[in-house]
């Protein structure tokens, strides 16, 4: 079973619950960290020493000696990562996905490609937990080839719990693709739910299969709930607005180890969503 | 020699954008025949990403010698530099004032980006 943990909201909780949930599951599980521009989970786990895997894009490089300024190659690329100017070409690799378009069209074959780093995948083990997390390298700007990179550690067959990036753009969408569940956590309050709307739109949009998880139930408003139960999007979770948790988040501590009144409701949630459940694999 | 201006209009008293890549457009000023052309940049306004490179490659099309404007990030400026395009940045407000300065020599050439990127 795959679950992303997303949120339309930044802040709303998603740290929390991915790495409680992961906590709470009786068997290996797999916990990635898709938020690559601030990946935050190892602060909660006591995980043992990290490998570190380099990971890159392919940018294109011309040779000058081949070009003849035909300018195909930046008529071709959307993200103006390669323009010719006065028959010259000029490369922007920041602005390159690495579609390796301008290599197919290039008439004179005078464009190859070289790595340019855009990150490093970083694995580790905390108890039951295997920690796979994706961190940009500081100044780049692309993160779904790093997040693509990141999953392609989901062990088929492993349960695993993904953390999402916050948002409902290019990365968040990478991120959920691929789960067979998706949680999203909200808060009761106009912007919660704005975001929430935002979420839940992207994810129909994806075909995927949603929850809701309410975080600080008891602030706001009721207005989150009736839109769920308006649009039949059933509430998987509510965690109580509580001093407490916040207080343990903030130390880097864990809701389910601290405040033990928790856990059978982290526990709950797993079995809801089909954690721990099923054949195990070998 | 032809110098562009970014511009809100197709005017001479338009006023001066002082955006480059995602200037309204830019009015391209012939010195010698004393005429000029009016450039729509229109579809940079809402680009993604690349707006200051694909403004540098309008102007460079354009057959512009320089360009005057209120800033030049440093992809925009790059691009330029590669087109060989001589770049003054200004405070002046409208597009008349900028062609003044520049008849009278009042404007400096710069040599570098003089604000960040920016990311989407």
């Amino acid at each position: 079973m795959i679950v992303a943990i997303a949120s339309g909201k930044g802040g709303t909780g998603k740290t929390t619950v991915a790495v409680n949930l992961a906590l709470v599951v009786r068997r290996p599980v797999r916990l990635l960290d898709c938020d690559v521009e601030e990946p935050n989970v190892h602060l909660f786990l006591d995980a043992g020493p990290a490998v570190n895997e380099p990971v890159g894009i392919l940018v294109p490089v011309v040779d000058p000696t081949l070009c003849d300024g035909c300018g195909e190659c930046s008529r071709f690329c959307r993200y103006h990562a390669i323009v010719v100017l006065k028959e010259r070409p000029l490369v922007f690799p920041e602005m390159c996905h690495g579609c390796g378009g301008c290599l197919q069209v290039c008439p004179q074959k005078a464009i190859h490609e070289v790595v340019r780093r855009i990150g490093v995948v970083r694995t580790s083990q905390a108890g039951r937990i295997s920690l796979v997390q994706g961190s940009l390298d500081v100044g780049v700007a692309l993160a779904p080839p790093l997040i693509r990179e990141v999953q392609q550690r989901i062990q088929p067959g492993t349960d695993t719990v993904i953390d999402a990036p916050p948002g409902t753009s290019c990365p968040m969408i990478v991120t959920v693709r691929r789960a067979d569940v998706i949680v999203l956590v909200t808060e009761p309050t106009p912007f919660g739910l704005h975001d929430l709307t935002l979420a839940v739109e992207t994810v129909r949009e994806l075909g995927r299969s949603f929850v809701v998880v309410v975080n600080r139930e008891g602030v706001g408003d009721d207005r989150v709930h009736r839109y769920c139960r308006q649009e039949g999007i059933p509430i998987v979770l509510e965690i109580p607005d509580d001093r407490r948790i916040a207080e343990t988040y903030s130390r880097g501590e864990r809701v389910v180890d601290r405040l033990p009144e928790y856990r059978s409701l982290f526990r709950q949630l797993a079995e809801r969503l089909g954690l721990g459940i099923g054949p195990e694999k070998e | 020699m032809k110098i562009a201006f970014s511009a809100t209009s197709d005017s001479l008293d338009a006023a001066l954008d002082p955006r480059f890549g995602r200037a309204k457009g830019f009015l391209v000023v012939d010195l010698d025949q004393d005429r000029s052309e009016f450039i729509d940049n229109h579809q940079n306004l809402n680009a993604a990403q690349g707006a200051g490179i694909q403004a540098a490659e309008t102007v460079s099309r354009s057959g512009a010698g320089a360009l005057v404007t209120g800033h030049c990030g440093p992809k925009a400026f790059r691009a330029l530099a590669a087109s060989g395009i001589r770049i003054y940045h200004t405070d002046a407000t409208t597009v008349a004032e900028a062609l003044a300065r520049y008849r009278e020599g009042k404007l400096v050439e710069v040599g570098a980006a003089d604000v960040e990127g920016h990311w989407v």
